[in-house]
Parts: structure tokens; C-alpha cells; sequence
């Protein structure tokens, strides 16, 4: 038996209680990092963390803050852990929060087994590349920017893009090309509004998904802390699912933005020195602790595939949050606010959009032979297109060659035909590599060079659909 | 022994040190964290410690092992893959799965594994340090060679051919009067420089077979480079190909504070890939150290050194070794989280004040040189490091301190990303010290590089002025020979810059196929500013027949490629613009 246990692991002896920090005497046997209850003379109890821990003193981090706490009457009881989430094959289907407590009215979680919420990481050499395409329904997303079995892709968005809806959409929709099993979800919402939160919810209910999903709630009315512990309470369940349970997740993590925020502010309460625009300068490493909990491991079944979404503060991209995000996840679906106000949905943006797994998740056996070339061909042509359309905005669209217009419209049809499409639409690859061949059709055959021939003998419409003036709605 | 006085992170500071000394390893914990002294004050050793802290308790002992960080070296580190502090990952897979466990060792190099050496010397021949003694086969393209420890010398007594594990004696020496057993490893402080006879400068080409790299920007072996650039930019892409294709003996490929899924897809693809020049897989001339951004912070300081030690070690062999570090930045982060642990004054945007003289200690390491001990023989060891700057903004600290080291920079460029032009090396930004340098090599494949290549950067430069013009007046406005210039620079960049790290042909250009293709672009435009000169319209030779035949060139096999030029250049001969 550990002799520590003899020990009152309890102590009155708070020397200072300044923003969220206690600085405490020093017992013997604390552990870094291990979770504390400290209960006030009110008798209110809240939780805290032992961020340093010396002979003489430990210091505190107290989630909500240290209003009410007085020298004398309030106690630190040491709990000897640090925080885990009880799991087992019944946690599916249910609601949490940013504490793990079940919030949805059902009885707490007879644990399997007791999980360290902040995971170990895996062996560079056990994992797998991951490689299988993940049917997404979205054109957008699916012909240009395809996401993969153990990927980590996230959602740029900006304050009022349709983020959640695309969200929502994708966890409708997701599944591997040509099997009927479904992914487990599990949903982790950080500091966001109770409506987004109601929002997720009841979509997975109307869908029947809720049956097979696992969320945790922590709404901006909850503690700030709590922002800190949900994505990976969340992660954690995921892990659990997929490498003990042989199960697909799919994690949808919102809003990043807010998680950052409560990094920073924590941070800032321990007096830390802040790196660019405020935040810590491990933040990079903070988050990959989190994003890189996605993948694949050799000789296991499962696989956790992670979607975050983060609003980016005036749309900037180059900001800390999106920055470092992109840094270290694989690739990113970046809104437009220009084609939202085209009213164009889902307004993805192409061009700064990008998935790194791309190549391993398509082509033959995964999508279809001839996906990379019309990848790489609908690029060209809409960038060509834009890059007219900026140009003729300067010089007038009179002074543009009939080819530049030609190509003006093929790239105005590849928004509306193929980037938008409707909120319930599900396409398969095949129409959405067919929507890309139709729009082809209207180009001269010779400028297709970036196709090999046999494909635009196989593929290539026959006969044009569609041509300048009269494009089809 | 001491004990646990204070924990803050990875930094743990402890009590009854006495004795101890700054770099020594330590053992923290009951769970036997492993951890280095990074200073010591009276009883005090301030300790980083390589893994996770959490759970530590002040009074937990902390035992010295006597010895500093030193790396491990010897047959079995070809192939092998390595984490921050050269813990075998491969070991720790089959010993305890597919999660990082805390507080585990594992050797760097297999003690059972035996190896076939030959001596290269006989009983009675005096030997010096560096001298070597004889070989290994390690894999199908490395012989390790096996060299006289620096510090050691002597007469040999014993020495035999036989099959040995890396510790037993392979030969004894004997110097006034004592006897020293030889085994087949070494080992060597990660941290200090290996010796060499004498430096020089570097003049041979690097080959890597990205066509902008060796043509445009090349990078000598022996030489230092770094790559920043924004995230999407391909930075670890375009390290990747390096490492891969590079005409170097042995490439050491660090991957530091970085993904996991991409260190998968590297670790994969070398056991399926082959060397262009040997047929053999490239795992069997790589070493891979993996800390990924997940692992603990502090090994990411270390891993860059333990990854240019092991290029030292090679290059003293005689090898060309090529390292490549993706990424630096993280790398000087983690400097900056342990500073800022330790409360030390932070320098600027909280970077410690010394990432410049460490960022230096790193690049200067390497070279191009004669190595010590005999026979006689030159080996290099070059270095890439890719700088990931916040928001793609180069004035940062990091890329800053970088640019005062290195001779060449490739400087990648989100733009071109986003216009899905890869490699997205710029080519008004890249520059290379060593072009003069290697200028020699290149003249020995065709001498007319030089022109070649000036004409090139030139026509890329003219395109940039006269872009500004058209986004103003139109492309139309302008007059035939601007207008040609800009064809030109299209058919540079779209068919010789552009190039596929995914096509199986195109992925690896040789330096003489480069050239082939860059010439045949250049000679058009010769041809066509006569052409325009004559009256031609530029749009009629924009429609020449010859232009496809010339974007098909990437593509076309190795061995059908000459036979393709031969008709190309008869082609473009007889009438191109028709």
C-alpha cells in the first residue's frame, strides 16, 4: 500500500490567493499536475490543478476562479490524480460535460476502465499513413479537397460563415466509399453557444445518429477550464472507441477558437510570458496534443478521424489560431465570405483550401482512375477564370479575348454547378467527377492537357451540355 | 543520490546533487524519467527532463549516471528509427505496442545482433585515432567502416575476421604499455563537434533531382540550407523529396516537433522506394529520428544534435551525408519553453537570447573536409533545415537568425501554393552562394549552364515587372516582344519549375535531363525572338505544335528520352511555328 495514503492528503495553509493561482504550504507527496478539490467556507467545492509543485509551496490553478476563497476557513484536499474519463462500450449515445458528468438525465457510466484524458502518444512507427476515402457527399470536398480515414482536416471559418452547417452535413453524410458501415461520432463543443450546441444535437437526433454519438458540452456559460478539458475528454472516448472497440470515429471539435482563448487566459493568470497576440508560446505543442491524436495504428481496426473547426478572427488566416492549426493539421477547408455572398453554399474557397492525404485517398480502388487529372484540370481552369475575372474588373471584360470569356463562364458554372449544392444533397464521387467533365465539355479538347487521353475518350460527354448563355440551372 | 526539490513542467529541480555535472543524464522519479542537468547551483541540479512529468512527486530520487547525452554509434543505425534521445522506436514497438510508454529504455543499437567484420589492418600496424580497421557490411549500400576512436591510438596486437555483436572486442591495442580492447561501437557526446583533419569549401553539386534546386538554386555537398515557409507551402514535401533523392551515400532524415501521419507516410514509402542511381530501397541508406509534435518538448532540443552527430560519424567514414530537420522552428520553440521555465531574460517575441549561437552551433557542423586517420579521405556532411515562420512572416526570429547563417535559401512561397505550382520555391526570393562554386560541375555536363541559366533567371525576372504592367493595361496591350517574353517565362515555369513529386518519372530529374529540357525550352525562345523579330505574332507561336510536344517532356520515361529530344530538337529545327 502507498504509505502517502496515510497522510490527511489536506491543508489549510493558503498563503496567497491571487487571480486564479493558490500558493499553498507544501505537503508531502503531491503530485504534478494531479487534480484538487478546494472547498470554501461557503461550502462550495471546485476543482484545481497543481501547476508547480516545490518542498516549501505548490501553486494552484483554481477552474472558476478564487472569488470567495478567504485564508483561513478554505481547504485543498489532494486527490492523488489526475484527471480521468470513466469509459465503456456505454458511454455511445451519450451526453457530457466538460467534466465528463452525464448531462442528458441517464445514469453515470459504469467504467470499464478509468482513461487519462490527455492520452499517450503514439509510436511514429506503429502508425499507418492513412489512405481510405471518406465519402463526404460535398463536391467541394470530395473532388478537390478529399479527406481520409485518420485524417485531421479542419474547417477555417469566420464569425457568421455556415461552418456548422457543413459540420452538421458532413456527420450526415460521411462514409467510406462502398460500405454500408457507419461512423461512430463523437462531438466535443468548447465554449460555444447553447443554440450551435442545440444545433449539433438535434440534427443527429432527427438522423437517428444520436444513437451512435458521443458528446461533450461545454457552452460559453460554462467554466472556462472546462474548454481546456473537453477536447480531450472527447479525444479520449474517440481513442477508446477506435482502439478498443475496432470502431471508425469521426471527431468534430468547435469551436477551436474558444479553446485558444482559454489557453491564453490561463496562461495570462499564471503570469506566463505571452508569445504573438497574447497567447502562449507553446500553444503549437498545445494543440498538437490535441490534433495529433488522429490516425491510424498497424494491425488495429479502428481509426480517429478529426474535423476542428475554428472562426478566425477577421478572417485572417495568418492569425496564431489558424496558423498554428494549419501548421500541424493535414491541410484545411477555408470559407469564403466572397461566395457566401454570392450566396453560394457551401462556400468553400478552393484555392486556399487543401488536403494533404489527397493522393493516397484517390484514384483507383479508392475513387475513380481519372480523379487526380480532373482535380488538377478543374483547378486550372477555375484559377484561370479568376484570374480573368480580377483582370477584367482593371481593363473591362470587352477587352478580353472570346477565349477569356470562354473560360469566364466555364469557371462562373464551376461555382454554380459544382462547388454549391444543396443542404441535404448527398453526391456521390461519380457525380461529382461527372459535374466536373460536364463543365469540361464546353472547353476546346485541346486545352485539357492536364487529362491523359484515354480518360477524355472514357469520360468527356459526347455532346456539350451547355454552352455560353445557356447554361442549364 | 538526490531528490526531487521542485517540479515546473519539464523542468525539475533537485536536491543533494553534489557531484553531478551539467549535460550529465539523470534518472528522475520512481518511474525512471529520463532527464539531463542543464545547471547546477551549490546542491542544486536543475534538471529538463525528456518525458511527460506529470504524476512526479517532490522527494522522488533522482540518480546520476555518471555519463553525458552520448550518442550511440556503430552497425545498426542504417534503417533504424530513432525518437528524440535515440531510443529505438522499432524496439519499442515490438517490446511495449504502439504507445509511447514513460520511463522505458531501449538501446540505440542491437547487442545481439552479429555482424561480419573484415580488418583492413594486420597484427603489428600502428594505428591513430580515425584510422580505419576495417568494415562492415550494414546494408546493400552502406559499408560501415570502422574507425579508431578519437582520443584512442596504439599498436594492434589481435585482430580477426569473424562474426561479432557491436560490443564484443573486434581487435586490442596496445599504447605505452596498456592494452585497450576496439568493439564495433562507439560513442560520442551529442553536443560537441567530431574532429576533422581540415575543412574546405563546398564545390561539388548535391544532386536531389528537384530540376529548381540543382539548376536554378544548387546546393553543394558539404553545403547549409533552409527552407522556410508558411503552412501549405509543401516545406515537408519538398524535404521529403530531398531526402529521398538526394545523390548522397546515407540521408538522415529529423523530423522534429512535426506530424505523425507524415512521419508514417515517410517511413513507409522508404521501404518501398528505390534509389534511382543503385535500384536498392532508400531505407537502406536513411536514418530516421522521429519526435513527432505530440512527444515530449525537451527531446526536440537534442534530436537535431543527436541527428548531426550521426552525420559527423558517416562523414568521417568518407561518405557524403545529406541532414535534413523539419523543423527548426519547433525546435527553437522548444528552447523557448524550457527559457522560459527557467525565468532566463527572453530575447525577442520570448525566444531565448542564444537561438542565434545555437541555431549556428547546429549549421556550422556542417562541411565538406578531409577526415582524420588513414587512409586518406574526404567526406561532407550537409545540412537543410526547414523554418516554419508564424503567418508565413519571414522577419520573425527564427527565420532571421537563420538567413545570417546559411548559403542557400529556398524560400517557399504560399502564393504559388495556392496556385498549386509545386515545388513552391520562389525564384526571385531563393538565392544559392555556392552557383559560382558548383559552376565547375555543371560546365563538365555542358558548358553552357552559365547562359543558360542566366537567361533563365533573367526571362523569370522580366516576367515579374511586366505582370504589374498587365494587371493594368491588359496582356493584349502589350508589344510582340513582351509578350514573348512572358510565353517564355510560362514555358519555364510551367515546364521545367512545376514539378511532380508524385509522378513516377518526373519525381527525380537527372542533372543532364535538366539540362536537355531547360536548353530546349531556351532554344525555342531563341528561335521565336527571331521569329518575332520577322514579323511572327506571338499568338501564332504560342499555337505551335512544337509547345505540347515540349510540356510532354516531364513525362516521358528515362530510357525513351533521348529518342524524344532527337525528334523534338528536329522538329523544332525544320519549322517550329506552324
Amino acid at each position: 500500500m502507498d504509505s502517502l495514503q496515510l497522510f490527511t492528503r489536506q491543508t489549510k495553509a493558503i498563503s496567497t490567493a491571487r487571480r486564479s493561482l493558490l500558493v499553498i504550504e507544501s505537503i508531502p507527496g503531491i503530485r504534478y499536475n494531479e487534480i484538487v478539490d478546494v472547498q470554501l467556507g461557503t461550502g462550495e467545492t471546485r476543482i484545481g490543478q497543481v501547476i508547480e509543485v516545490g518542498k516549501v509551496t505548490t501553486v494552484v490553478q483554481v477552474f472558476g476562479g478564487v472569488s470567495e476563497v478567504d485564508l483561513l476557513n478554505s481547504r485543498v484536499r489532494y486527490k492523488g490524480e489526475t484527471l480521468k474519463l470513466p469509459v465503456s462500450g456505454d458511454i455511445m449515445g451519450r451526453i457530457f460535460d466538460g467534466s465528463g458528468n452525464p448531462i442528458d438525465g441517464g445514469p453515470p457510466i459504469v467504467a470499464d476502465t478509468y482513461l487519462d484524458i490527455n492520452g499517450v502518444p503514439a509510436n511514429p512507427a506503429s502508425r499507418m499513413p492513412p489512405a481510405e476515402f471518406i465519402e463526404t457527399g460535398i463536391s467541394a470536398i470530395d473532388g478537390l479537397n478529399v479527406l481520409v480515414r485518420g485524417q485531421k482536416l479542419p474547417i477555417f471559418s469566420g464569425s457568421g460563415l455556415p461552418h456548422n452547417k457543413i459540420a452538421a452535413q458532413i456527420l450526415r453524410q460521411a462514409s467510406l466509399k462502398g460500405k454500408s458501415e457507419e461512423f461512430a461520432i463523437v462531438f466535443g463543443a468548447i465554449g460555444v453557444s447553447y443554440d450551435d450546441a442545440g444545433y449539433f444535437i438535434s440534427n443527429l437526433e432527427e438522423t437517428g445518429a444520436l444513437s451512435r454519438t458521443v458528446a461533450f458540452i461545454n457552452t460559453a456559460s460554462s467554466p472556462v477550464i472546462e474548454r481546456l478539458s473537453t477536447p480531450r475528454l472527447a479525444l479520449t472516448a474517440a481513442e477508446y472507441l477506435a482502439w478498443e472497440h475496432d470502431m471508425h470515429v469521426l471527431v468534430i471539435l468547435t469551436d477551436i477558437t474558444n479553446y485558444c482563448d482559454a489557453l491564453r487566459e490561463l496562461a495570462a493568470m499564471r503570469g506566463e510570458i505571452p508569445s504573438r497576440r497574447g497567447y502562449p508560446g507553446y500553444m503549437y505543442t498545445d494543440l498538437a496534443s490535441l490534433y495529433e491524436r488522429a490516425g491510424r495504428i498497424s494491425g488495429k481496426e479502428g481509426s480517429v478521424t478529426i474535423i476542428p473547426i475554428l472562426t478566425m478572427p477577421d478572417d485572417d488566416i495568418t492569425h496564431p489560431i489558424a496558423d498554428l492549426t494549419g501548421y500541424i493539421t493535414e491541410g484545411q477547408i477555408v470559407l469564403s465570405r466572397a461566395l457566401e455572398r454570392k450566396r453560394i453554399y457551401p462556400p468553400i474557397d478552393v484555392f486556399l483550401s487543401l488536403s494533404r492525404m489527397m493522393k493516397e485517398g484517390i484514384g483507383e480502388g479508392n475513387t475513380r482512375e481519372d480523379h487526380n487529372n480532373v482535380f488538377m484540370q478543374s483547378y486550372a481552369v477555375y484559377a484561370e477564370g479568376n484570374y480573368l475575372r480580377e483582370i477584367s474588373t482593371v481593363i473591362g471584360s470587352e477587352a478580353l479575348s472570346d477565349r477569356d470569356r470562354m473560360y469566364l463562364s466555364a469557371s462562373d458554372r464551376f461555382e454554380e454547378e459544382f462547388i454549391s449544392q444543396g443542404e441535404k444533397e448527398r453526391r456521390t464521387v461519380e457525380e461529382t467527377l461527372g459535374r466536373a467533365w460536364n463543365i469540361f465539355s464546353m472547353l476546346p479538347t485541346e486545352d485539357l492537357k492536364l487529362i491523359q487521353e484515354e480518360y477524355i475518350k472514357k469520360y468527356l460527354p459526347k455532346a456539350p451540355k451547355g454552352s455560353i448563355g445557356e447554361e442549364p440551372r | 543520490m538526490g531528490k526531487i526539490w521542485k517540479i515546473s513542467g519539464p523542468v525539475v529541480i533537485a536536491e543533494d546533487m553534489r557531484g553531478s555535472q551539467v549535460y550529465e543524464v539523470v534518472d528522475v522519479g520512481d518511474g525512471r524519467l529520463q532527464g539531463e542537468i542543464i545547471g547546477l547551483e551549490n546542491d542544486k541540479a536543475v534538471i529538463q527532463v525528456y518525458e511527460d512529468t506529470v504524476g512526479l512527486r517532490v522527494g522522488e530520487p533522482v540518480t546520476g549516471t555518471g555519463e553525458i547525452l552520448m550518442v550511440e554509434l556503430g552497425p545498426g543505425l542504417v534503417g533504424n528509427i530513432y525518437d528524440g534521445v535515440q531510443r529505438s522506436l522499432v524496439t519499442m514497438m515490438d517490446d511495449i505496442g504502439d504507445f509511447l510508454v514513460r520511463g522505458v529504455r531501449t538501446d540505440a543499437l542491437d547487442r545481439k545482433k552479429k555482424w561480419h567484420f573484415t580488418p583492413s589492418v594486420k597484427a603489428g600496424d600502428m594505428v591513430q585515432e580515425g584510422d580505419i580497421i576495417g568494415s562492415v557490411p550494414e546494408t546493400g549500400l552502406i559499408e560501415h567502416r570502422i574507425m579508431v576512436p578519437i582520443g584512442t591510438q596504439g599498436t594492434i596486437l589481435e585482430i580477426s575476421e569473424g562474426e561479432f555483436t557491436i560490443e564484443e572486442t573486434v581487435a586490442s591495442l596496445e599504447h605505452e604499455g596498456t592494452e585497450k580492447p576496439l568493439t564495433l561501437m562507439q560513442k560520442w557526446p551529442a553536443r560537441k563537434p567530431r574532429i576533422y583533419k581540415q575543412r574546405f569549401d563546398p564545390e561539388d553539386l548535391l544532386v536531389t533531382g528537384t530540376r529548381i534546386i540543382d539548376y536554378l538554386f544548387p546546393l553543394a555537398l558539404g553545403g547549409k540550407a533552409a527552407i522556410p515557409g508558411g503552412f501549405g507551402t509543401g516545406k515537408t514535401v519538398t524535404l521529403q523529396q530531398m531526402a529521398r533523392w538526394s545523390q548522397t551515400q546515407l540521408n538522415i532524415y529529423v523530423g522534429c516537433g512535426e506530424r505523425g501521419n507524415e512521419m508514417a507516410d515517410v517511413l513507409h514509402s522508404f521501404k518501398k522506394l528505390r534509389d534511382p542511381a543503385t535500384d536498392r530501397l532508400l531505407q537502406e541508406k536513411e536514418i530516421f529520428i522521429a519526435n513527432t509534435s505530440n512527444m515530449p518538448v525537451v527531446a526536440r532540443e537534442i534530436s537535431i544534435f543527436i541527428g548531426i552527430t550521426m552525420a559527423e560519424y558517416f562523414r568521417d567514414m568518407g561518405y557524403d551525408v545529406l541532414l535534413v530537420a523539419d523543423s527548426t522552428s519547433r525546435w527553437a520553440e522548444a528552447m523557448r519553453e524550457i527559457g522560459a521555465r527557467l525565468e532566463e531574460t527572453p530575447g525577442e517575441e520570448g525566444f531565448p537570447t542564444y537561438l542565434g549561437s545555437r541555431l549556428s552551433a547546429f549549421y556550422e557542423r556542417s562541411g565538406r573536409v578531409e577526415c582524420i586517420g588513414k587512409p586518406e579521405r574526404m567526406g561532407s556532411a550537409t545540412v537543410i533545415g526547414s523554418v516554419s515562420p508564424p503567418g508565413a512572416d519571414f522577419s520573425e526570429p527564427v527565420t532571421q537568425a537563420t538567413l545570417r547563417i546559411i548559403d542557400v535559401l529556398y524560400s517557399l512561397d504560399v502564393a504559388l501554393a495556392n496556385k498549386r505550382h509545386f515545388p513552391t520555391i520562389n525564384w526571385l526570393q531563393s538565392y544559392s552562394l555556392y552557383a559560382d562554386s558548383v559552376d565547375k560541375w555543371w560546365n563538365r555536363i555542358s558548358p553552357d549552364y552559365n547562359e543558360i541559366r542566366d537567361k533563365a533567371l533573367i526571362t523569370l525576372q522580366r516576367e515579374a515587372e511586366l505582370e504589374e504592367i498587365v494587371r493594368l493595361v491588359g496582356p493584349e496591350a502589350l508589344p510582340e516582344d513582351d509578350k514573348l517574353v512572358l510565353l517564355a517565362a510560362r514555358m519555364i515555369r510551367e515546364d521545367f519549375l512545376m514539378q511532380s513529386a508524385y509522378h513516377p518519372v518526373d519525381t527525380y530529374t537527372e542533372p543532364k535531363r535538366a539540362h536537355m529540357m531547360l536548353s530546349t525550352i531556351m532554344k525555342f525562345y531563341s528561335l521565336a525572338e527571331e521569329a518575332t523579330e520577322l514579323g511572327t505574332l506571338v499568338s501564332e507561336i504560342s499555337s505551335s505544335k512544337i509547345l505540347p510536344l515540349i510540356s510532354r517532356m516531364k513525362d516521358i520515361p528515362n530510357e525513351e528520352f533521348d529518342d524524344y529530344m532527337k525528334q523534338l530538337w528536329s522538329d523544332i529545327d525544320k519549322n517550329p511555328f506552324v
